[in-house]
């Protein structure tokens, strides 16, 4: 069998492609963010200058708005997308469920530049002139809501982000509760129990790992998010654990400051935020595989 | 009806690109460049319009930014480069060849900013710095008043608005702050990114120009280009002479032409920031074409034509069209003089 061989060795090539084409990514990142952590070494990460004039550079300010920006975001999705997915899967009629996870899965469609816009035009007056107001005047003693009333910063970025990832664990937790055997629930219904309890008892205690495993593929998602969060972060490197501050995460710097980065330490020391990046994402994507196979090797007793 | 015209257009378009896209191939020569986005409008139109004179070349210019733009042309992916900023030693140490400024038009930056009934406002180089510095933060501050007799300010604070993305922008308004103010100089310093003391980051002119427009008291800078076109108010700045200067394209004339003996002094590679003519507005630049003698012949010598093309009246006049502020007189002959002693490979 020739022609098998043939097809065997094209496909083998093609995923080695794949696995070359990663390694290269980083086998570049990391060539040219040595000369900074050559310099910095692992402080690099721990530092909060930046400052491109004087070649003070750190990655930590990013590595703060990247990851509470992404949580935040997390916090404000999840309890939307677990529900509407619950929604879909347990409620709705049949008629309505397909119209519905269409449209939510159309919001994976929209041009992140589409979002930013939307975040400037429409979501950050409304920070501005709702959100701010109430949370300021009557929680403003709180260091979360202190800050002058600018509309853009870390909330309206969370915001935002919250929106985009709505679609990825929507339709993760989707696919995982409609892998709960239909069996458990009417147990559960033959014991008597009401929607609510046949929902928490059959559907949501067999699913947790489901759950976070998509959770954690919304965070994937949230983390890389460039442009948009570009548009409404407000692009200042300070740690506040104000929600109205302007922040910046590390996509964000790179997308500002890379076209015109000038001299080879202020590149290096972008090259080096995107290789904190890359460690930060794939460590998140490793978590999410590792909860998915527990997961499915869990559902298949 | 509508639709068959949008219909009928789109054809229309589509084979006016099929064409050119036609005869730009038939041609035999492609010259390529990269750089600044500041004046990609004009070199855009430059380009097209000189298709009429020479149609034997074609020059394709990509805006990626001036610090791009060098670094292309510095590893020889572009055939010649435009910088909004003289190319710094550090860069220049790397070139392969000498590389030549030809200034072709200039600019301004403009400090824009949004109180109620947007009053004009004058500043001083010292006000300007400090609102930037953060050290004036609220619209009532006598030194705010004391330049502006009779203009009553709102009880608000200053909000600083400034680019995200490094630009040339950022690095004109840093050097004029760095010209005027010591403190300045020494941190934040002058450059395409610094670190701003205060504010919140737009990206490009319409980010800082939206930031502006949606919050009453906030203060920014912006291209002239951009403020001029979309009618954002503009700040009037005390000059070297002591003049409080609004900016437009006769007065960013103004600070070159204080400066003209300077600028052919130093092979055109002068700031034009902080001039000191009467009507010379402070924030005013040159923007550059980089032209590298290692440029081959087939190349060098129909782009040399277009140079020369480029300094003429037409072209100039074009210029002015789009906002931008023409070469004085002198500074063209000058450049037309140098362009014809480049000495190419």
């Amino acid at each position: 069998m020739r022609s098998d061989r043939v097809f065997n060795l094209i496909l083998r090539s093609l995923a080695v492609a794949i696995i070359a084409g990663f390694l290269g990514l980083t086998w570049f990142l990391w060539k040219s963010a040595l000369p900074t952590l050559k310099v910095a070494g692992a402080g690099f990460v721990w530092s909060q200058a930046w400052d491109p004039v004087a070649n003070e550079f750190g990655a930590l300010p990013f590595l703060w708005g990247t990851v509470v920006s992404s949580l935040l975001a997390l916090c404000f999705s999840a309890p939307v997308s677990i529900g509407a997915a619950l929604f879909l899967t347990d409620i709705a009629s049949k008629k309505i469920r397909s119209p519905i996870a269409f449209l939510i899965e159309m919001l994976a469609a929209i041009p992140s530049v589409v979002y930013g816009i939307w975040g400037i035009f429409v979501l950050a007056p409304f920070v501005r002139e709702y959100i701010h107001p109430m949370l300021n005047g009557h929680l403003g003693f709180l260091p979360f809501f202190v800050g002058p009333p600018f509309g853009l910063g870390m909330l309206t970025a969370a915001m935002v982000l919250a929106v985009m990832i709505t679609p990825t664990i929507t339709s993760v937790c989707r696919e995982v509760f409609r892998s709960v055997p239909d069996p458990l629930r009417e147990a559960a219904i033959g014991l008597g129990a009401t929607r609510w309890e046949t929902i928490r008892l059959a559907v949501l205690k067999t699913s947790i790992s489901g759950i976070f495993a998509a959770m954690v593929l919304g965070l994937g998602r949230a983390l890389g998010e460039t442009m948009a969060v570009t548009m409404v972060i407000g692009n200042r490197p300070e740690i506040s654990l104000s929600l109205f501050k302007p922040a910046a995460t590390m996509a964000s710097v790179i997308a500002n400051e890379y076209a015109e980065a000038q001299g080879d330490s202020h590149m290096s020391a972008l090259a080096a935020i995107g290789l904190v990046l890359l460690l930060v994402s794939s460590i998140v994507n490793i978590a999410a595989r590792w909860i998915i196979k527990r997961t499915e090797s869990k559902t298949h007793v | 009806m509508q639709k068959i015209n949008f219909l009928n257009g789109s054809i229309r378009f589509l084979t006016a690109a099929i064409m050119m896209s036609a005869t730009v191939a038939k041609s035999d020569i492609l010259i390529n460049g990269a750089g600044a986005t500041f004046p990609q409008p004009l070199y855009s139109r430059w380009f097209s319009d000189y298709r009429k004179v020479d149609k034997s070349i074609a020059i394709n210019y990509q805006g990626v930014g001036s610090s791009g733009g060098i670094r292309q042309l510095l590893t020889g992916t572009v055939d010649f480069g435009a910088s909004d900023e003289p190319m710094n030693a550090e860069e220049a140490a790397k070139a392969k060849s000498v590389i030549h400024h030809i200034p072709t038009a200039m600019g301004a930056v403009a400090v824009s900013y949004n109180l109620p009934g947007n009053p004009a406002l004058k500043l001083t180089p010292d006000v300007v710095t400090d609102l930037f510095m953060g050290i004036i933060t609220k619209w009532t501050d006598p030194r705010i008043g004391a330049s502006n007799p009779g203009v009553k300010f709102p009880n608000l604070p200053v909000t600083i608005a400034y680019r995200s993305d490094g630009s040339g922008t950022t690095a004109i308004m840093t050097e004029y702050l760095s010209a005027v103010s010591a403190t300045w100089k020494a941190k934040p310093g002058q450059g395409k990114s610094v670190k701003w003391p205060v504010g919140i980051g737009g990206k490009g002119n319409a980010g800082v120009a939206g930031m502006i427009k949606q919050n009453p008291g906030t203060l920014g800078y912006i291209e002239l280009v951009y403020a001029a076109s979309n009618n954002l108010p503009v700040a009037a700045i005390k000059n070297a002479a002591g003049q409080f200067v609004n900016p437009s394209i006769a007065t960013v004339t103004s600070a070159a032409k204080a400066k003209i003996k300077e600028i052919i002094a130093a092979d055109f590679k002068l700031s034009l920031v902080n001039s000191p003519g009467k009507d010379a507005y402070p924030v005013s630049s040159m923007t550059w074409l980089l032209v590298p003698e290692s440029m081959a012949a087939a190349k060098s010598v129909p782009f040399s034509s277009f140079l020369k093309w480029a300094m003429g009246d037409a072209a100039q006049k074009t210029a002015e069209s789009l906002h931008y502020a023409a070469l004085p007189k002198e500074v063209r002959t000058a450049a037309l003089e140098r362009i014809g002693k480049i000495k190419f490979k």
